[in-house]
C-alpha cells in the first residue's frame, strides 16, 4: 500500500524523484518553474560573476517588472534597462515585462500549474497554491543557484489543515477569512510548516479569492499554502495554458501535524491593527479611526472580484474630502477587464486615483507612500512599522469592501452599512490582455 | 567561516520584521544610507554597534519578506551572528545561503540581557552565557547546512563545483 501523502510530500517526492518523501527528510528538489522580478538583475550578475552564461532551462525561468513600475527614480530606470539586456543575454522564455503583479499575472497566464514546484524571489509566492502549487519565496542568493542548477535542497514540512466550515456571511471576503485566521492562530502557526485549506468555504471560493488567502499563508509563517485543485481552477488553467490540467489535492488519509476548524459563519469583517498582520481585530473595534490614506492593491487583493466590489460600494458615492482613495489593479489585464465593464469609469467618478499596475505602495515603494502621522487601511499583507512609508504611521489591513467603505466614510467603518452583497465570481472574466 | 561565535549581545524582541532591518526605499540605496536605516527601533543600536556584536532576540525574528538585503545588512555591519527563540524561514535559509550564523534557541531571549557575553555553535547547538554562567542546547544545523557555512556560502559551493567541473573536463 503506498503512504497516504499530503501535497507538499507529493510534490516534493514526484520533484526529488522519489516515490515517497515524508515530513522532516530533506530533499533535492528539482523546480518546475522559477519566477524572478526586478531581483533577476542581482541573480545574473552574480551568475555572470561565477562566469556562468546560461540559466538551467530558459523555458523554465519567468522574468517580470512589477516592484518599481513604472519607474519612480532614475536608478530603477537604469535596473529596469539592464534587466531587459539580461533577460536576453540568458534567453529568458517568459519576459513579461510590466503586465502588472508577478503572482497574478503568472496565474492569469496559466504559467504556474497544480502539482508544480515554483521558486520565486518574493516571499508571496505562496499564492500558487491557489491552483494547488508549492510556491516558495526565496532570496537572490538561493535564486542564484537555482537559475544555475535547476534545484534546491528543501525539508519537506510538515502539512496544518484549516477546515473552514459553515458559509462566508454577506458583505465578507475570503480577505476577512484569512486574517482571522491570523488573529485567531497568530503569525507563526504555520511556521516551517505546509498549509491546507478545506472545507466548505474554502470549496466555495473563487480562484481570486483562494489567491488571496494563499497569498496571506506567508504571513502565518507558512512555506506553501495549498487549495486543491478542483476541475473549476483547472478549467481556468486550461484555457490560458492550452494543456490538459488535472486536478490535483492531498491523499485521502494523508497525515497532518493538526487540524484547525474554523466557523466563519458568524465572523464580523475583519482588520488588522498596527503594526502587524496577528494583530486582528472585528471591525466594530476600530471603527471609527480617521483614514487619510485608503488602498485598494497588491497581490494579495487588487483582482477582478475586488474591484467589482469596491465599484459597486462606491457607485454613486465620493470619496471622503479627508482620504484619498489609490487603487492599483494586480494587473494591466485585471485593468483593462475593469475599464471594459466600467468599474474603473465608477471609481473614478467617486474620486478614486487608479494607477498603473505593480507592487506600488505596498512595500512602501511609490504610488501611495504614507506619511509621519498618517493612517492608511489597506489591502495589502503586512503592517510592519514602516512598511508603508513612514515608521510613524499607522497601517491597518482590511478587505477591498472595507477599504471602499472607509474610503466613503473617511474612517474605518463596518462595510456592510454600505454593502451587503456575495463577492461576485468573475475569475473566467478576467481574461489575458496579452 | 566559522561555526562558533562569541560576542557582546544587544537584545530584540519579537517580530523584528525585515522591512525594519533593510526598509524598501534603502534597499539599493549606498551602503551609508542603507546602514543608518537598519532597526531603527533601537536608534543607539546601529551607532554603537562593534564588529563581532551578536543579537538575541525573542520569536520570529526575520519574518516577512525574501529580500536578502536584510541578513546581509546585519552581516555587513559586521555582526557575528543571531541568536533567537524562533525565525522567519525565508530570512533563516538566507542566513546559511550567505553564510552567517543564525540559531533557533529556545529560552535564549529570557537568559540574556543587553551587553552580556554570549557564544553559541551552529554545529553542536550549544549556546552559553558566559555574564550569567547559563548554557542553552539547541537543535543544531544540518550537516549539510554547516557545510555551506564552512565554504563561505552558497555561492562559493557553486563557484568551487563549476571549478571542479572545468578542472575534470579539461583533463
Amino acid at each position: 500500500m503506498p503512504v497516504p501523502m499530503t501535497m507538499a510530500e507529493k510534490i516534493l517526492a514526484r520533484a526529488s524523484g522519489r516515490a515517497r518523501a515524508g515530513a522532516g527528510e530533506y530533499v533535492t528538489a528539482r523546480a518546475d518553474k522559477v519566477m524572478a522580478h526586478e531581483a533577476f538583475v542581482l541573480c545574473a550578475l552574480k551568475l555572470l560573476q561565477l562566469g556562468i552564461e546560461r540559466v538551467f532551462d530558459p523555458e523554465r525561468v519567468i522574468v517580470i517588472l512589477d516592484h518599481y513600475f513604472p519607474a519612480p527614480t532614475e536608478r530603477m530606470a537604469q535596473g529596469h534597462k539592464l534587466a531587459r539586456e539580461l533577460v536576453e543575454k540568458f534567453g529568458i522564455r517568459h519576459f513579461l515585462g510590466h503586465a502588472g503583479i508577478c503572482h497574478q499575472v503568472l496565474t492569469e497566464r496559466g504559467l504556474v500549474l497544480p502539482g508544480e514546484l515554483v521558486f520565486g524571489t518574493d516571499s508571496h509566492s505562496t499564492t500558487y497554491g491557489a491552483v494547488g502549487a508549492a510556491g516558495n519565496g526565496i532570496g537572490i542568493t538561493e535564486m542564484t543557484w537555482v537559475l544555475a542548477t535547476g534545484e534546491l535542497w528543501l525539508r519537506v514540512p510538515p502539512t496544518i489543515r484549516f477546515e473552514l466550515e459553515g458559509a462566508l456571511p454577506a458583505g465578507l471576503m475570503s480577505k476577512d477569512v484569512v486574517l482571522h485566521l491570523a488573529g485567531r492562530f497568530g503569525t507563526e502557526v504555520a511556521q516551517y510548516r505546509a498549509i491546507e485549506f478545506g472545507g466548505p468555504v474554502a470549496n466555495a471560493l473563487s480562484l481570486a479569492s483562494r489567491m488571496t488567502m494563499a497569498n496571506m499563508g506567508i504571513e502565518l509563517g507558512a512555506k506553501f499554502a495549498f487549495f486543491a485543485a478542483d476541475t473549476a481552477t483547472c478549467a481556468y488553467l486550461a484555457s490560458r495554458a492550452r494543456v490538459e490540467v488535472k486536478p490535483f489535492g492531498p491523499d485521502a488519509d494523508a497525515s497532518y501535524e493538526a487540524v484547525h476548524r474554523a466557523d466563519v459563519s458568524a465572523l464580523e469583517p475583519q482588520i488588522a491593527c498596527p503594526h502587524s498582520p496577528g494583530n486582528v481585530k472585528p471591525v466594530s473595534a476600530v471603527a471609527g479611526t480617521p483614514v487619510h490614506q485608503a488602498f485598494l492593491g497588491s497581490c494579495t487583493n487588487a483582482r477582478l472580484e475586488d474591484l467589482a466590489v469596491a465599484a459597486e460600494i462606491l457607485r454613486g458615492r465620493q470619496v471622503h474630502p479627508r482620504t484619498r482613495l489609490i487603487v492599483t489593479p494586480a494587473s494591466h489585464a485585471v485593468m483593462l477587464e475593469a475599464t471594459r465593464r466600467g468599474y474603473v469609469e465608477t471609481l473614478l467618478e467617486a474620486g478614486a486615483h487608479v494607477t498603473a499596475s505593480g507592487c506600488g505602495a505596498c512595500p512602501g515603494g511609490h504610488n501611495g507612500v504614507v506619511g509621519a502621522g498618517e493612517t492608511c487601511l489597506s489591502t495589502t499583507n503586512r503592517n510592519f512599522r514602516g512598511r508603508m512609508g513612514s515608521a510613524d504611521a499607522l497601517v491597518y489591513l482590511g478587505s477591498p469592501a472595507s477599504v471602499a467603505a472607509a474610503a466613503v466614510a473617511g474612517e474605518i467603518v463596518d462595510p456592510r452599512t454600505l454593502w451587503t452583497g456575495a463577492v461576485p465570481v468573475l475569475d473566467a472574466d478576467a481574461r489575458s490582455a496579452a | 567561516m566559522s561555526a562558533s561565535v562569541r560576542g557582546r549581545v544587544w537584545i530584540f524582541g519579537d517580530d523584528v520584521d525585515t522591512d525594519a532591518m533593510a526598509p524598501w526605499n534603502t534597499i539599493s540605496s549606498p551602503w551609508e544610507e542603507r546602514r543608518a536605516a537598519i532597526l531603527r527601533a533601537r536608534p543607539e543600536f546601529v551607532t554603537r554597534v562593534q564588529p563581532g556584536d551578536l543579537i538575541v532576540a525573542g520569536r520570529n525574528f526575520g519574518c516577512g519578506s525574501s529580500r536578502e538585503h536584510a541578513p546581509e545588512n546585519l552581516k555587513l555591519l559586521g555582526l557575528g551572528g543571531v541568536l533567537a527563540e524562533s525565525f522567519g524561514r525565508i530570512y533563516f535559509r538566507n542566513c546559511v545561503a550567505i553564510a552567517f550564523p543564525n540559531l533557533a534557541c529556545p529560552g535564549i531571549h529570557a537568559a540574556c540581557a543587553d551587553g552580556d557575553d554570549v557564544e553559541f555553535d551552529v554545529r553542536t547547538g550549544l549556546a552559553r552565557n558566559h555574564t550569567r554562567g547559563v548554557e542553552l542546547a539547541a537543535p543544531p544545523w544540518t550537516p549539510d547546512m554547516v557545510e555551506i557555512l564552512a565554504q563561505g556560502g552558497l555561492l562559493e559551493v557553486l563557484r568551487r563545483r563549476i571549478e571542479a567541473a572545468r578542472a575534470g573536463a579539461s583533463r
